[in-house]
């Protein structure tokens, strides 16, 4: 890989969006996990649910404080790093991050200050309705945010003017009830849920094995196991919807997915493992199932996916389209407004939506139009990602996926049968599945950020034209500048979630509210 | 859609621009004084408990403020993505060092008390401080910048070309106005403290909170001199109408016989916020000396307002002047979004932005009262 300005910039938002999103799922999680814990308080009265609460209450404020933290960085590492990105697209992408602002972190963040000063302040409900005000913030914010990125991926409601050089919105509807947002926004907020789920499992699962803490620990798998079996499911499910989304919008991301270089006749099979090799265009050992490709990517039994030689060949094309844009769009240009010429006028309007494909020659030639033939077949191989990585941790997502299902089911099971204690190797399982959502996370946007390679925006605006005049250094300066940092906040947040966790919860004085009057203490540990 | 006509597009463009402003002025005016006191920690408070009961003031509240750097951030990405791709990528180290420092806040209010370890807090302590003092100094230290105009260019294909260095925004009226700024920011701090906090702390906060009131009055009043005798202002000459469309390299810019000071003689009511920038300072000072908290607190944020306001309008129509080739200054009338999302966001802002204030008030009155000693003696366990 050649180090330049685009690689070092790729790299740095990869890192600081990878960092930020291993603090994010488990707050989106943990605060709906806290406010049902608080809900059952408030309705039962029962004084360990509020103790609970507090517990891992202590543990999402750990976590929060670097979501915030890192959080900070994205919201300007656009206009930082990407600059041309923030000109091109600013008019569409800018809204929902604004709106996020507005909507959701305010909500978040202003009553996560109650969150954990309001206890002796409010009353119960009050300080419930706080609760839930940073749980909606929280997911709210994450809706807004995969509005923008879905748009990324699947960019609608929105056309070029030559006047301004840029995208500029024609339907905002469109941008907000994009399919692609709908079925990301589902997947993304269950995968947090599942993150919470297990992280609890996983604590709790410790208390056991030490035989510390279990009514808090019983009560917590409780409800951590059902929870995370509803959301393991709805991951998988709309995973799946997301996997139809891409084979809609995204058909060269799905084909570099499945590693399926040709077109096969329909209804396509799934290849469940195989070794793919980029040089010669082939995946060699494959083991598939028939028809399942077919099925998950067109619902239907007739229609075909293309394969990533068939999508090069239409790249071809649309290259060849895009060059005709540009070429109208220098005309329009050089006329400055003054006379219209309508030949171009036209065929920009024919031509207009794949301008995007000229860029791609940039790497090349400074004139696209200029460009050759072997130029023209390169840039359209560039619109294939690098399969192998793609490949792996697709499957290696999926596959924890169902994993979640079966673990998730087990203990729900077996929680409600209350035969927990006895299966010491379950709980420590438990304990080593900690890390695994994490894992199935970060993989997931990997999948879905690098499979949109070469592309920032898909089909509008190529990564490498997207960046900022910089110099080399100052990115290679704030790369490292970040790393560094963000990486001893990580050592020091997870030393402070081990502390925590091994102090266990700590006593409260409240009692257990009895309609009788008669008042029982939490239990003693 | 034909829904966004109905309000002009010069005339949301100039909503905008207020709605900037509005932003700016609400993250210094909140988030300002939680920076104030950051950099207060070091003077008014001792020991511990006395710096404890500093950082409680702010402690539950400073989050949901930061939310208005965020928002503003985000919102000029929405409306003016010209000066977000300009600012950001120009402006690009001094991002990364503002960014570090704020993100040594969340973590160092959060993780500070989590341990008793007296080193541990120690090191908090000092990242708390930078976490206040370097943003304030640099963000004055930008606009400062953004006075004098950036070096930048824009290519025909509207991509930013920054020919700047770090170190060349480090310039004697660049750092003149980020003092100014750090001296607005303490001066504000010491005003919340003098109405958050009880004891010795609130007592010291009012002290210091007066001689940074004192120096702002200094320092505005000198950073205008400076900009009077030594900075050229921008004009522009022709090629701009209120309803283009948004491409800054439409219209033709000069800086000669340009003065910041010229909108003022041709709209002497906007002198207001000068004086309310004056004005505010003094009334912060004096109730800091007296024994008024809200109303110290209430004079201190008209002096944040009046200030910043003082900038914008100084500028207008310019909001981010180029130095190397004016034509690429971005203005109010050739940066802003397209007509649709002007009004979409508008639309947003109107519906979400009350609400919020709604309900940050509700909280801040739930959170009512002072933080002593004894307060963090009662809830030392919830207490950062």
């Amino acid at each position: 890989m050649e180090i330049d300005i685009v690689t070092l910039s790729r790299l740095q938002f990869a890192l600081t969006a990878m960092y930020h999103f291993l603090f994010v799922p488990l707050t989106i999680g943990l605060a709906v996990l806290l406010a049902i814990m608080e809900t059952t308080y408030v309705m039962t009265g029962r004084a360990i649910w509020r103790q609970m609460t507090k517990f891992w209450g202590t543990l999402f404020g750990i976590n929060f404080a670097l979501g915030v933290a890192t959080g900070l960085t994205m919201e300007f590492q656009f206009g930082m790093n990407w600059s041309y990105f923030s000109h091109y697209v600013g008019d569409i992408f800018g809204a929902p991050l604004a709106i996020e602002g507005l909507m959701a972190f305010f909500l978040e963040a202003t009553f996560v200050g109650l969150f954990f000063f309001g206890w002796e302040r409010l009353s119960k409900l009050q300080h419930l309705a706080a609760t839930w005000a940073v749980a909606i913030g929280t997911n709210l914010s994450a809706l807004w945010i995969l509005i923008a990125n879905a748009w990324m991926q699947y960019p609608v409601g929105a056309a070029f003017n030559p006047q301004t050089m840029r995208m500029e919105v024609t339907s905002f509807y469109e941008v907000l009830f994009n399919p692609v947002a709908q079925a990301k926004f589902v997947h993304t907020v269950s995968a947090g849920y599942v993150t919470a789920a297990i992280f609890v499992l996983g604590v709790s699962a410790w208390y056991l094995l030490k035989g510390r803490h279990r009514e808090l620990a019983r009560r917590s798998m409780a409800v951590a196991a059902s929870f995370g079996l509803l959301s393991a499911l709805s991951v998988v499910v709309l995973g799946d919807e997301s996997g139809y989304a891409a084979s809609e919008h995204q058909k060269m991301k799905l084909a570099v997915m499945e590693g399926m270089w040709h077109t096969e006749k329909a209804p396509a099979g799934f290849t469940v493992i195989g070794i793919p090799d980029q040089e010669k265009r082939e995946t060699r050992y494959a083991i598939k199932v028939p028809y399942a490709l077919g099925l998950i990517a067109t619902r239907s039994l007739t229609e075909e996916v293309p394969g990533i030689v068939d999508l090069v060949n239409r790249a071809k094309l649309d290259i060849a389209k895009g060059i005709k844009a540009y070429d109208a769009l220098a005309t329009i240009r050089a006329a400055k407004g003054q006379k219209i010429d309508m030949e171009a006028k036209n065929a920009f309007e024919e031509n207009g939506r794949y301008l995007g494909y000229a860029y791609l020659l940039k790497r090349y030639v400074e004139d696209p139009r200029k460009a050759t033939e072997a130029q023209i077949e390169k840039a359209a191989w560039d619109t294939v990602p690098t399969v192998w990585p793609m490949f792996w941790a697709f499957r290696i997502m999926v596959g924890l996926g169902f994993y979640f299902i079966l673990f998730t089911g087990t203990f729900f099971y077996l929680a409600s049968t209350g035969a927990l204690e006895k299966r010491r190797w379950l709980l420590r399982l438990a304990v080593w599945s900690i890390p695994l959502p994490w894992v199935a996370a970060e993989l997931g946007w990997f999948v879905a950020e690098y499979g949109r390679q070469p592309w920032a925006i898909e089909g509008m605006l190529p990564t490498a034209i997207a960046v900022s005049h910089l110099g080399i250094w100052e990115v290679a300066i704030t790369l490292a500048g970040f790393v560094a940092f963000y990486t001893v906040l990580l050592v020091i947040e997870v030393s402070l979630m081990l502390k925590a966790i091994k102090a266990g919860p700590q006593p409260d004085d409240i009692a257990d509210e009895n309609p009788r009057g008669r008042v029982q203490p939490v239990p003693a540990e | 859609m034909i829904l966004f006509e109905l309000i002009d597009y010069s005339v949301l463009k100039v909503i905008w621009w207020v709605l900037l402003g509005v932003l700016l002025i609400g993250f210094a005016a909140t988030d300002g004084f939680d920076m104030g006191v950051a950099i207060l920690l070091p003077f008014v408070a001792k020991n511990d408990v006395e710096r404890r009961v500093a950082i409680n003031t702010i402690g539950p509240i400073w989050e949901g403020n930061q939310v208005w750097f965020i928002l503003a951030g985000g919102a000029i990405f929405a409306a003016w993505p010209p000066l977000y791709a300009v600012s950001f990528s120009g402006f690009y180290l001094a991002m990364f060092v503002i960014l570090a420092a704020l993100i040594l806040r969340p973590v160092g209010f959060k993780y500070r008390s989590k341990k008793e370890d007296a080193a541990w807090r120690r090191n908090w302590d000092a990242a708390l401080f930078i976490g206040g003092f370097v943003p304030a100094l640099i963000f004055g230290v930008a606009v400062g910048n953004v006075l004098q105009g950036i070096p930048f260019r824009l290519t025909d294909e509207l991509r930013t070309i920054y020919e700047g260095t770090f170190f060349g925004l480090l310039n004697p009226f660049a750092l003149l106005c980020g003092l100014l700024s750090v001296a607005m920011l303490t001066m504000h701090g010491g005003a919340w403290l003098a109405v958050k906090a009880g004891g010795i702390v609130a007592e010291r906060g009012r002290r210091y909170g007066s001689y940074a009131a004192l120096a702002t009055i200094l320092l505005f009043a000198l950073n205008g001199l400076v900009l009077w005798l030594t900075v050229k202002g921008y004009r522009i000459v022709d090629g701009v109408s209120p309803n283009m469309p948004s491409n800054p390299l439409f219209k033709t810019v000069t800086r000669d016989g340009a003065s910041w000071f010229s909108n003022y003689t041709a709209y002497p009511w906007m002198t207001i916020a000068p004086a309310l920038g004056f004005v505010g300072a003094a009334g912060a000072f004096i109730g800091l000396r007296g024994r008024s908290e809200l109303v110290t607190f209430f004079f201190s944020k008209l002096s944040v307002l009046g200030i910043i306001s003082t900038v914008g309008l100084s500028m207008f129509p310019f909001i981010l002047p180029s130095s190397i080739d004016p034509n690429s200054s971005l203005t109010v009338w050739d940066s802003a979004s397209s007509h649709a999302t002007l009004f979409n966001m508008l639309v947003a802002t109107v519906i979400f932005l009350p609400i919020v204030i709604a309900y940050t008030l509700w909280v801040y009155r739930m959170l009512w009262g002072k933080v002593d000693e004894k307060t963090i003696e009662r809830e030392h366990k919830t207490s950062y």
